[in-house]
């Protein structure tokens, strides 16, 4: 700024100079990233006006037109661009759909593992002593075993609880207990350290010298102040989560082929790779890999430009 | 370093103990146990003498520390669906594991390693920006895409290699090995690179980061301002510190090629435990699901254990604070 300027800034002004948006604005990877995870997103989102079928009505699904190759190779039909798959259902419309699931399925995975961990975390933290070493025990056990394999066993345990009729029915939900409940550790560790440097702030102190709860305090107060690293961990745990949605899919332990995630589509594509049908898996396959890389880039600029330490 | 040790036994142990009460509550929480071993059509009293066999009317303290006293032997019972021994199972499937593990392992340290250094010191260069650029694309591929468009190029497109399966098996005592001949190296290679690929680009980035850090120390300028040749810098003074970081890595690494053996040995159907686990877990089978459990969470336990005390035996830093 070459002179003082003393009318007080706009808000778009104030916004501008935010520290973290100037970041991302001076950098052309991340809002390329930003541009194609929310292009993704919102396609995926608005599905059912953007396809151009439902895969879901049996009314709009003939298998007299399945297998049929992408539009631009021979034998393709213009009114199906990407081919359509086994059961004649359209190839985009199919990925539009799936893609809303993996995302959806995401969300709620990382959502809940970030409520559970930061809850858990910000009380051990705040509370220490038994408590604090209880929790944290907890999340040293749970993290030497791999979170695949933990998704892996809670969502098969979860599957064997229900009854059989409501398997599929529940299956998403299960996938997302399973997958949730494997990545709390990793925000309740950074919760704890947060709220550690956070609770021998003054105005902590002075939350506590007014009589203010502790719970109020703890939420309220503290849980604000650890959200910078949270939102990082949150950003990549989300490429994590939708990894392994796909994973858990594609071992035919997740998303049931009556309504296909992206991870679910390729299972049922691997099925006819070696007859030749190479789009029924690759398409959804690309779609899950620069949903996810897009989504890695922004976490990974995330990291850097709320880290002071390495600018 | 007695107590230092004796502190993350007691960890270990804890593990195993929470790891074997969960295992143990799967048998009561998935299904009725009596239902899986005898079937729809035993009659009451057959299910009563099973009950009663299996002791499942003791007290649950009873029950588990029964259970625990199995585990030890490494017994656990029936499978509920092959009706073999699940010991037995797991020793016949573990060469499979342990080889596509461990080429797998060679792989990733090797290239991850040497990639990691190039990438650190050369910082600037392009080839560094191209190796950092598909690292992170590496990162985004899932497991079993990446070994769906190997089986595609090399197997169905190129015919140079099989598509699944672990053929060429010859056997050296109990011990039935792939690794000596041609046909079994064939039918490795594929699923090696695959679980290897996710591991190497997390080495790559921890080598990458770790050398990085300490060429910016003050020993390394010391040693510039000493005349040392580039050469002795890099080898002998900055790799050496970067080792202790490296052990952990490997620690990890190899933690990380187990967990994902599930995925590869299914996409490949490599006959390894992956594969019998997640069968297992499809046919609600607990008595192997449970094992599997035990076993992993053991081959954890030693590993963090060795690791720690490499550590200890590496850093005198560590060493010396306690």
């Amino acid at each position: 700024m070459d002179k003082i300027d003393d009318k007080p800034l706009t808000r778009w002004q104030r916004f501008k100079d935010n520290d973290i948006v100037w970041s991302f604005l001076s950098s052309p990877g991340a809002m390329i990233a930003a541009v194609v995870a929310s292009v993704m997103i919102l396609a995926c989102i608005f599905a059912p006006v953007i396809a151009p079928f439902d895969p879901f009505d049996p009314a709009q699904i003939s298998l007299w037109d399945g297998k049929l190759p992408p539009s631009w190779v021979e034998g393709g039909q213009s009114k199906y661009l990407l081919g359509t798959d086994n059961q004649g259902r359209d190839m985009f419309s199919t990925i539009l759909y799936g893609g809303r699931l993996s995302i959806l399925v995401g969300l709620a995975a990382v959502c809940l593992g970030m409520v559970l961990g930061v809850t858990l975390g910000v009380i051990a933290g705040y509370v220490g002593g038994v408590t604090d070493a209880v929790i944290m025990r907890l999340a040293d056990v749970q993290l030497t075993i791999p979170g695949i394999l933990l998704a892996i066993l809670i969502n098969g345990v979860g599957r064997a609880a229900l009854p059989y009729e409501l398997r599929d029915e529940f299956a998403i939900y299960v996938v997302i207990l399973a997958i949730g409940l494997t990545d709390w550790p990793q925000f309740a560790r950074v919760a704890r350290g947060a709220t550690l440097v956070e609770t021998n702030k003054e105005y902590v102190q002075a939350a506590r010298i007014i009589g203010l709860p502790s719970l109020l305090i703890m939420s309220r107060h503290i849980m604000p102040n650890t959200l910078r690293p949270i939102l990082v961990i949150a950003t990549i745990g989300l490429a994590l989560a939708i990894i392994s949605e796909a994973t858990l899919s594609f071992l035919g332990q997740g998303i049931p082929p009556t309504t296909p995630s992206l991870g679910t589509l390729i299972r049922v594509g691997n099925d006819y790779l070696f007859s030749g049908l190479w789009w029924i898996t690759l398409f959804p396959a690309v779609a899950l890999i620069v949903l996810v890389f897009s989504v890695n880039l922004l976490g990974d600029w995330l990291r850097d430009a709320l880290n002071p330490k390495l600018r | 370093m007695i107590s230092f040790i004796a502190k993350r036994l007691a960890q270990s142990l804890l593990v195993m103990a929470i790891v074997s009460a969960v295992s143990f509550s799967l048998f009561n929480f998935v299904g009725d146990p009596v239902n899986n071993m005898v079937g729809q059509d035993a009659t009451r009293e057959q299910r009563l003498e099973i009950r009663d066999k299996l002791g499942l009317d003791d007290p649950i303290i009873t029950q588990y520390s029964r259970f625990v006293g199995n585990m030890l032997k490494a017994e656990f019972g029936l499978s509920y669906r092959i009706k073999r021994p699940v010991d037995d199972l797991i020793a016949e499937r573990l060469p499979a594991t342990l080889e596509l593990v461990f080429v797998s392992a060679v792989i990733s340290l090797f290239f991850g390693i040497i990639l990691g250094i190039y990438t650190g010191i050369k910082r600037n260069s392009w080839i560094s920006r191209v190796i950092l650029s598909t690292s992170l694309a590496g990162v985004s591929l899932p497991t079993f895409v990446i070994g769906i468009g190997l089986i595609y190029l090399f197997a169905v497109h190129l015919r140079w290699l099989p598509s699944s399966g672990r053929s060429g098996v010859v056997a050296l005592g109990w011990w039935k090995t792939s690794l000596i001949t041609l046909e079994g190296w064939r039918s490795i290679i594929l699923p090696a690179i695959t679980l290897s690929l996710f591991q190497l680009t997390l080495i790559l980035r921890l080598v990458r980061a770790e050398m990085m850090e300490v060429m910016r120390t003050d020993f390394i300028k010391f040693a510039r301002a000493r005349g040392l040749s580039e050469r002795a810098i890099n080898f002998r003074h900055a790799l050496r510190n970067t080792l202790v970081p490296v052990i952990t890595i490997i620690g990890l690494n190899i933690g990380g090629l187990v967990a994902f053996s599930v995925v590869t040995e299914t996409v490949f159907q490599w006959p390894g435990t992956g594969l019998m686990f997640i069968q297992a877990v499809n046919f609600v089978d607990v008595p192997i699901m449970a094992a599997y459990l035990v076993f992993v969470a053991l081959l954890f336990v030693i590993i963090n254990l060795i690791v720690d005390i490499l550590y200890f035996v590496v850093d005198p830093r560590i060493r010396l604070g306690g």
